[in-house]
């Protein structure tokens, strides 16, 4: 008999997103906890002791937290249609890319924080965080090598790593009347953008759009000072 | 296997070069080592690594790998004897998860370090990560039990 599967997760979060993705292009049923961040449920905090945070999945009873930790278990404990290249040094450099995405110790290329600073500042500073994105996303857009997706004709690992940018930057672009990333600037994420996010299995476990832009809103008025 | 088919690009004082160098003595992999200059790096590491132009690279038959801890579970997949990843999936979790939390301290744990700028600061964060993986070790030997595994190297610089 299989074993049970949870995943607790918060529905606005991009790496509990990541986690349900790779769970729904695997098959993999799956019973889905909401938590309640300002209240942390016994299981939550006895699962992941060290950082208390969402994604965690339970497995069987065991609990694993940290999403890539967590995807790189779901591609190995469900060997079945396989999100990574069978050849180790094809799967050797997936994880390089994803490092790139998510955040490298000392790396200059960091999308994560620079998108952070984005959504975060206002003004000359938005500016100057708005290029530097740009800057991170050119190297992404380099890595595609004309490629439908990440993985190659069809997307993989290094893909649902990468596939909160597309979902959060269009959010973000809605928020503040911009445009990060288009045609004329980076033409292949731009299209890889597109492809992404029309895939079923992303789609069925996208949260609501307008929801999350009103999350974001309550985001940054909880920024402004008092 | 020739030893020209495996170079390692590092310094003689990076911990993350270590690692590597590590994990090929433990499975008995010949290579050749290259000793870089970090204000001054050689055009095969820039060619290597160019996104971040730093050691350890890792280059097996002309493919160059970056990242240890990516090398190190390259070198586990390419030469199986004496493993470092524990079999079972859920241990494998396990051994990354905690080899996050060792790199991400890095920086807490440095801030404490000869180094540091600010000697006696910072203390309180370096210890509580430090008692977490001390917990975590319990009273076991190696953080993979009774012999050395993929946690063990990630950690042990923390020696020097």
């Amino acid at each position: 008999m299989a074993k049970e599967v949870k995943l607790l997760g918060f529905w606005a979060s991009a790496y509990v997103v990541r986690v349900q993705i790779a769970l729904n292009f695997k098959g993999i049923e799956y019973e889905y906890v909401e938590e309640d961040l300002k209240k942390k449920s016994e299981l939550l905090l006895q699962s992941n002791p060290v950082y208390r945070q969402v994604p965690v999945l339970v497995h069987g009873g065991k609990p694993i937290p940290e999403s890539m930790v967590i995807l790189e278990y779901i591609e190995e404990a469900w060997p079945e249609k396989p999100l990574l290249p069978q050849d180790p040094y094809q799967r050797a450099m997936a994880p390089t890319f994803k490092n790139k995405i998510y955040r490298s110790r000392s790396s200059p290329f960091q999308c994560l924080p620079s998108g952070v600073k984005y959504f975060t500042t206002k003004g000359e500073d938005q500016l100057k965080a708005k290029e530097e994105l740009v800057e991170n996303l050119r190297i992404l857009e380099g890595a595609l090598q004309g490629n439908k997706f990440f993985a190659g004709e069809t997307a993989g690992m290094v893909d649902i790593v990468a596939g909160w940018l597309p979902f959060w930057i269009r959010r973000m672009e809605g928020l503040f009347g911009d445009k990060v990333v288009e045609e004329d600037n980076l033409p292949h994420l731009n299209a890889w953008f597109q492809d992404y996010l029309s895939l079923p299995f992303v789609r069925e476990k996208l949260p609501p759009p307008d929801k999350v832009c009103a999350h974001l809103r309550g985001l940054l008025a909880s920024l402004e000072p008092n | 296997m020739a030893s020209e088919d495996v170079v390692l690009y590092g310094t003689w004082s990076s911990s993350f070069v270590d690692r590597v160098k590590w994990a090929l003595k433990m499975k008995g992999v010949e290579y050749q080592f290259v000793e870089e200059d970090l204000l001054n790096k050689s055009p095969m590491l820039l060619q290597y690594n160019p996104v971040h132009k730093k050691v350890p690279v890792l280059v097996h038959a002309g493919k160059p790998i970056a990242e240890s801890t990516v090398i190190l579970q390259y070198i586990d997949e390419v030469w199986p004897q004496n493993p470092i990843m524990p079999e079972d999936p859920y241990d494998r979790a396990t051994a990354r998860f905690w080899a996050k939390f060792i790199d991400e301290k890095e920086a807490v744990w440095a801030a404490i370090g000869p180094c540091t700028n600010e000697p006696g600061k910072n203390v309180e964060p370096a210890l509580a990560a430090l008692r977490v993986l001390d917990d975590h070790l319990g009273g076991r030997k190696f953080f993979s039990g009774d012999t050395i595994g993929y946690v063990d190297l990630v950690a042990g610089w923390m020696i020097k």
